[in-house]
């Protein structure tokens, strides 16, 4: 479904994604971590047409969308969501939820598609508030509505669950295994291992714009060059000797 | 809180200057209808709150001259409503766009100098010239929009490259010889529907009243249509609306070039109605002042804002020109003011002081 | 059409004329530039109210028989003080989080003040007469009025002493710190939006001397603040943003732009030159020839 073959940037002398190599299957749930500035954010810019790489490649569901425009690269059916949550300030959450939808839709449909889709999420009862009247978890869903509302093929969801707490995380992470049931790959970046752990079939780690480990939420957490990236040089020893 | 249903349309016209605002209800109560949850049958209702507000209005205005007798009545109501059309012509770029152009009197002085040009070099007729003036002013606002939009410029900075537009072509028209450069142009009177121009008041009156239903239209539709959507959502969250598939240069510039079609049926009307144009009238800054100046007043991004505006501002000029004498210049420094208390006190616009009052209104019943 | 010879023998005093005329738009731009640079915000209203400091040069002159450059005690307090307070009462309550917001009151404001000045002045153009307005002066081969150059060496030692203002004073080095950082600036203890009174006030100030300079060797209208206001902006993107250099470059930049577009396009079509500079910059270069990419 995604493809990244060696993609890189640079903002002046510093490697922000430093030749990252990475394929997601489709229908399966991937996770990309790693400590602050590891340049996760950057990569899901770069993916997503926000950001034009230096070099390499990304290719998605086969098809070469390396260099493409933002709104081109949501039509394909690669979408994203934002870490700081970028609602239509002024707009009712149901006009929000609702401008995803349109693409395919004329605005009548769009308007009752996105009603289902925030009842989806659970803003059902929320449709007609202003969205920057919501509290943070509601304005996590309604990102996360709104970009199923453009219906996805693959969803990259940038920290939905950071700055929930944890009975909101419980409710949030039945219905991303949902989005992925319903048949939309999803690569999300997420900093709460509890979602990683039990959601992400497959996780890669990022540390100074590198992948520095691949494979399964058990074996990276497990990862002894992992733990040294999240927690600084030593620190698996450190915390081996402290158990 | 439900409050009943009547609380929302005291007045048809309340509700549609408000149609920006949810419906004031929980939307877990149903249309009994539709079966659909009230936020969504009210969302899908606002074209048609929309045409019926407009129409309302336009049935009023229309027979307005039975009882409008002195030429007096007739013109202030004139202006207004020409004061309406720059204000929604604007208001589609600036209001529901939210890119504020602060040199709308390129469209203004294209329209109107196309259309002098057509009619005293070539001859054609009047309604020839609104066409094609009107042409001028889409094509050029597709491309203004085009270039601005393209090189990424926002807020001040397109403000700023619009006035300077307007300068250009201030400064062109004034060293051209077939504009008539500084000297500007007059057209001939010809009077009849065809040639735009009429005997009575009542003519002008209608063309104005025309012409400003059709930009308030245009409006109207931009305010409901899949098209004002992205727009709308260009404005508030542009990396948002992209992240969802919009292509944001695109949208802005197809809602420049309306926004300049509107604007340059303004300026024909301008030259049909005062037959002489030249730069300073119709490039110069005035008229752009004017453009964005209604909608501030009346409520942006509304419906009826530029409506509302116009006619809040035009009372004003009167009330200020019985009060202080013939004395423009006094009149456009209060034109300034008001801009100043505006943008300070009101930036919702006189259309959104009824929803900060029932605001209020609704706040004081939860405590 | 002008010969090109008769060009030949008038381009070196059109290059002197721009350059001092630039000197001017120098520091009227660099009081632009500071308030920008500071408070990021674009003030309309710069060309008007260096149209009220005109006036008050003038009224000092006729009235009270000041001579314009003695009026610089007066004038450049009196502005700062008019800055401070605008910035204080009128603009900043305005702003509500928008930039649009300051743009649309400083509009507001530049509407008040000129057709004010409109009302109270009359349309037409004034000028003054003083014991050295009709001297003339040879720089180099070309023949310039005494005021001009006066008024480019004034504005160039205004400049000077701004930037020394803005580098070894406490007042500077508060500015610059909110310039660069208007968060940090006030978690450690600066007063925020003093320095940006303050700021503003400054950038007047820069008006209220200009103005001093220019009007022996210009004339004031109600309307001469629309000609200034494009050009200064013009100076300010040309310079880069907030660049103190970039806006004393620019400046003599666009004064030679200015010169030479009247000398060879004629004195109508000549003021176009500065209007596409600036909408080319603005397109391609929006950081400006010396400031740095966003």
């Amino acid at each position: 479904m995604l493809e990244l073959t060696r993609l890189s940037k640079r903002f002046g002398g510093l490697a922000a994604v430093d030749s990252v190599s990475l394929v997601l299957e489709e229908g399966r749930i991937g996770a990309l971590i790693g400590p602050n500035g590891a340049g996760k954010t950057t990569c899901f810019a770069l993916i997503s047409g926000f950001i034009r790489p230096d070099e390499g490649r990304v290719v998605f569901a086969g098809r070469d969308i390396t260099g493409w425009p933002a709104h081109q690269v949501s039509r394909e059916g690669l979408v994203r969501t934002f870490q700081i949550v970028q609602p239509f300030t002024g707009q009712s959450v149901l006009e929000n939820i609702a401008v995803g939808a349109q693409r395919k839709r004329s605005r009548a449909a769009a308007i009752a598609f996105a009603a289902e889709v925030a009842a989806r999420v659970g803003l059902g009862d929320q449709l007609d508030k202003p969205a920057e009247s919501l509290p943070i978890a509601g304005r996590k869903r309604l990102e996360l509505a709104r970009a199923l509302a453009a219906e996805p093929r693959l969803l990259l969801l940038d920290e939905v669950l950071a700055g929930l707490n944890p009975a909101e995380v419980a409710e949030v992470l039945p219905l991303i295994e949902s989005i992925r049931a319903a048949g939309t790959t999803v690569l999300m970046i997420e900093h709460v291992m509890q979602a990683v752990m039990s959601l992400a079939d497959d996780v890669w780690v990022l540390a100074h714009g590198s992948l520095i480990a691949t494979g399964t939420p058990e074996s990276v957490t497990r990862d002894p060059a992992v733990i040294e990236a999240y927690l600084g040089h030593g620190a698996a020893a450190r915390l081996a000797g402290a158990t | 809180m439900h409050p009943p249903q009547s609380n929302r349309s005291v007045t048809g016209m309340a509700s549609s200057i408000e149609d920006s605002a949810p419906p004031g209800r929980g939307s877990f109560s149903r249309s009994a209808r539709s079966g659909q949850p009230a936020a969504v049958t009210h969302l899908l209702g606002g074209t048609m709150r929309s045409v019926r507000v407009l129409g309302a209005i336009g049935i009023v205005l229309a027979l307005a001259p039975l009882v409008l007798h002195s030429d007096f009545q007739l013109t202030f109501v004139t202006l207004a409503l020409y004061s309406t059309l720059l204000g929604a012509a604007w208001n589609i770029l600036g209001g529901f766009g939210g890119q504020y152009s602060f040199g709308h009197a390129v469209f203004f002085g294209l329209g109107a100098y196309v259309a002098a040009m057509l009619q005293v070099h070539a001859g054609v007729p009047a309604w020839i010239g609104l066409v094609a003036g009107v042409a001028a002013g889409a094509a050029a606002g597709a491309a203004l929009g085009a270039i601005s939009f393209r090189y990424g410029l926002r807020g001040s900075y397109f403000a700023l490259v619009t006035l300077a537009m307007a300068e250009v072509f201030r400064i062109v028209a004034n060293s051209v010889p077939f504009t008539g450069a500084g000297v500007g142009m007059m057209i001939e009177l010809r009077t009849g529907l065809a040639d735009l121009q009429f005997e009575s008041r009542r003519g002008y009156y209608y063309l104005a009243l025309v012409l400003a239903l059709v930009a308030l239209a245009v409006g109207s539709w931009v305010r409901h249509s899949r098209f004002g959507a992205a727009l709308a959502a260009v404005r508030d969250n542009e990396d948002a609306a992209r992240a969802l598939g919009i292509d944001a240069t695109r949208v802005k510039v197809a809602a420049t070039a309306l926004s300049g079609t509107l604007m340059a049926a303004g300026g024909v009307f301008y030259l049909q109605y005062f037959h002489y144009i030249d730069p300073s009238l119709v490039f110069g800054p005035s008229v752009s002042v004017e453009a964005l100046l209604g909608p501030i007043v009346g409520g942006l991004g509304t419906v009826l804002g530029p409506l509302i505006g116009a006619f809040a501002l035009a009372l004003v000029s009167q009330i200020a020109t019985h009060l202080l004498g013939e004395a423009p210049a006094l009149s456009m420094a209060l034109y300034g003011l008001i801009l100043i208390v505006m943008v300070t006190f009101l930036p919702r616009g006189i259309g959104g002081l009824g929803k900060l009052v029932r605001l209020r209104a609704r706040r004081g019943r939860d405590a | 059409m002008i010969d090109g010879a008769l060009i030949g023998a008038a381009l070196w005093p059109a290059l002197v004329n721009g350059l001092t005329m630039g000197a001017i738009y120098a520091l009227i731009a660099l009081g632009l530039t500071l308030i920008y640079g500071v408070l990021h915000i674009i003030n309309f209203a710069h060309g008007s109210l260096l149209m009220v400091a005109l006036y008050a040069v003038l009224v000092l002159f006729e009235r009270l028989g000041l001579d314009p450059y003695a009026a610089l005690v007066v004038l450049v307090p009196g502005m700062f003080a008019l800055g401070y307070a605008l910035q204080r009462f009128v603009i900043n309550p305005a702003r509500h989080g928008r930039d649009e917001n300051t743009l649309l009151v400083t509009l507001g404001l530049s509407i008040v003040i000129e057709n004010l000045a409109s009302h109270f002045f009359k349309t037409d153009t004034r000028q003054i007469e003083t014991a050295y307005t009709f001297m003339m002066v040879d720089v180099a081969g070309a023949t310039i009025a005494m005021p001009r150059l006066l008024a480019c060496v004034g504005a160039l030692v205004s400049c000077l002493v701004l930037a020394v203002l803005m580098r070894y004073t406490d007042l500077g080095r508060a500015i610059r710190a909110v310039a660069r950082e208007a968060q940090g600036a006030r978690v450690v203890g600066i007063d925020v939006e003093h320095v940006f009174a303050m700021s503003f006030a400054i950038g007047l100030a820069c008006l209220g001397a200009a103005a001093c300079f220019l009007l022996p060797a210009y004339y004031v209208s109600p309307q001469v603040g629309h000609g200034f206001v494009l050009v200064a902006f013009t100076v300010v993107v040309l310079g880069g943003m907030g660049s103190f250099t970039g806006s004393l470059v620019g400046g003599l930049l666009v004064g030679v732009i200015e010169s030479l577009g009247g000398l060879l396009l004629g004195e109508s079509l000549g003021q176009i030159g500065v209007f596409v500079v600036f909408i080319a910059i603005l397109l391609l270069r929006p950081s400006g020839l010396f400031g740095h990419k966003a």
